[in-house]
């Protein structure tokens, strides 16, 4: 068996592999499955400081090659949030806790909180592509992120970590913007902007009618994205889009990503996706003698 | 999308739509139906041979909106999506509750075995009964109850599967309709030994596996579910005693 371990920032991880923040990790009860489905770490859904509804429906479309969502960042709220919290730390697997916030003070009061719920590590959702004043309309400024990341590295002491927008033409000023306020890591992509528009009712399928592209059609996008931060910033790196396959995984650690993030494969192949890429990876590693994933962690780089 | 071919009135407050739609659909499989510039609801498959069909109940705006659908209106139609019955070969015996024999005729019609198949509907009253001459067809043991006397025995279908169950054995029970009841049936189950599956119900919004909010005990209602097995639901705390509201919020049954 090859080594699967890996290191993001002060996070030891078993394997490589993170349930991306949004998909089943809205209850305690459906991280653990994710836990026991595999997954090194998980991301919990993003939590706000009121509960939220999010989007009426349609907030899903399905395509060849992905998903369109617009699901609004529902969420229980900080407060309730302890109890799924409280549930989800029993496991052995580190839980980075995802927030969101219109303010550097509420990100910085949410993380905390996140800290005190037994979160190792918090992820900022500074990228969300379809909340009105939040996520990536603040996330596109370099400014609003060194100013939020610094207010969130002055109420806590676990590692941070900030999700970025691949809509925009600066993400690298970003990055740096981000690692300039303190960032322990990037996590790059969110979903790219998109649409789908029904030709018979004449109008856009989701009720938000934009949404977010994810799943394999985002894939080179997100690697193109963890090639180009690997080179600007020297953070570690957490890739994320259209992972379905060890393949897909390893293509992100050679970009330079130390880890990787699972959403979409999820309800595209099943949980057991988690299972199948640890174990394509480690059979890779041990045909080619590769006794530590961390020797190809930026791999494809000169 | 797909053109209504028919909508029909199921009794009080309730209505069937049928649509063509060249879909394999499992008996207890939903799908995700859309009402453009309204809303997207998930609606358990009523027919599912020949063309499919949904059965809804008027309850809010979007149920009333399908109801007063026309043949030839558009609606969009994803999935199937789910889990549904996994039917096994023996005597079946089929516990419906209101609505729920909508999720639950398709498996008579699957076993298609009128000496195989046991069918209980309950219902409130009367007038919210559904399908019962259409399990009539499917079986030669029929029997009804509602709440408050009207039609059939009076109590509730679990009444009902108490006292037929008596003199009968059956392979497996599937059980559809309000979770109450369904905590009566599991009751039932257990005091007779028989094994179950139990078709179940949680606030969706994407219905693909994905974005958590349907979760009952680390389960996905609408990936792993809906249909669950008696040890499945032994394992979910919350089962019989509360749900989650759109934020995923607990909110008491």
């Amino acid at each position: 068996m090859g080594n699967l371990t890996t290191r993001v920032a002060s996070l030891e991880l078993a394997n490589p592999l993170i349930l991306a923040s949004g998909i089943m990790g809205e209850t305690g009860d459906s991280l653990l499955a994710v836990i026991e489905a595999g997954a090194g770490a998980v991301v919990t859904k993003s939590v706000g400081l009121e509960p939220r509804k999010g989007y009426g429906n349609p907030t899903l479309v399905e395509l060849e090659d992905g998903y369109i969502n617009a699901m609004g960042l529902p969420n229980p709220g900080i407060d309730a949030f302890r109890e799924e919290m409280r549930v989800a730390c029993g496991a052995k697997v580190p839980i980075i806790g995802s927030v969101f916030a219109a303010t550097a003070e509420d990100f910085a009061l949410l993380a905390n909180r996140l800290q005190e719920y037994g979160a190792e590590a918090v992820e900022l959702n500074l990228s969300c592509p379809h909340a009105k004043g939040l996520g990536m309309e603040i996330g596109v400024d370099p400014g609003a992120v060194e100013a939020i990341v610094k207010a969130v590295k002055g109420s806590i002491s676990i590692p941070i970590f900030a999700k970025l927008t691949p809509n925009t033409n600066r993400l690298m000023e970003v990055a740096e913007a981000a690692v300039q306020g303190g960032a322990d890591g990037i996590v790059a992509i969110n979903t790219l902007r998109a649409m789908a528009i029904d030709i018979e009712a004449r109008r856009p399928i989701l009720s938000n009618k934009g949404g977010g592209l994810s799943g394999p059609a985002l894939k080179p996008v997100g690697v193109r994205c963890i090639y180009d931060l690997h080179e600007a910033v020297g953070v570690p790196l957490i890739g994320v889009g259209g992972v379905e396959t060890w393949q897909d995984a390893l293509e992100y650690i050679m970009a330079g990503a130390s880890a990787v993030q699972i959403g979409s494969a999820i309800g595209r192949k099943g949980l057991g996706v988690f299972a199948e890429i640890n174990e394509g990876l480690s059979e890779y590693m041990e045909r080619n003698r590769v006794k530590s994933l961390k020797e190809l962690v930026g791999a494809a780089h000169e | 999308m797909v053109r209504v071919s028919s909508v029909e009135r199921e009794g009080e407050g309730m209505c069937t739509i049928r649509f063509p739609l060249e879909r394999h659909v499992k008996p207890g499989q939903f799908f995700m139906v859309w009402i453009p510039g309204l809303d997207e609801v998930p609606m358990t498959a009523s027919f599912v041979y020949g063309e499919k069909g949904i059965t809804v109940r008027e309850i809010g705006t979007a149920t009333k909106a399908l109801c007063s659908l026309k043949a030839g209106s558009r609606i969009g139609v994803r999935g199937p999506y789910g889990n549904g019955y996994d039917v096994l070969p023996g005597r079946a015996l089929l516990i419906a509750g209101g609505t729920g024999a909508a999720s639950l005729l398709p498996v008579a019609e699957f076993i298609g075995d009128q000496k195989q198949v046991d069918i209980l509907i309950g219902a409130r009253k009367k007038g919210e009964l559904i399908f019962v001459e259409r399990a009539r067809k499917q079986s030669w043991e029929v029997h009804v109850s509602t709440d408050d006397g009207s039609e059939g025995m009076h109590g509730t279908v679990v009444d009902l599967a108490k006292r037929h169950a008596q003199k009968r054995t059956y392979d497996m029970v599937y059980a559809c309709g309000p979770e109450k009841m369904l905590a009566g049936v599991v009751d039932f189950c257990k005091e007779q030994a028989l094994p179950g599956q139990f078709s179940l119900e949680r606030y969706m919004k994407c219905g693909s596996g994905l974005c958590g909010s349907c979760v009952i005990g680390g389960k996905r209602v609408c990936a792993d579910g809906p249909v669950f097995t008696l040890e499945e639901l032994a394992k979910m705390q919350e089962f019989g005693g509360w749900k989650r509201d759109e934020c995923g919020l607990r909110i008491k049954l």
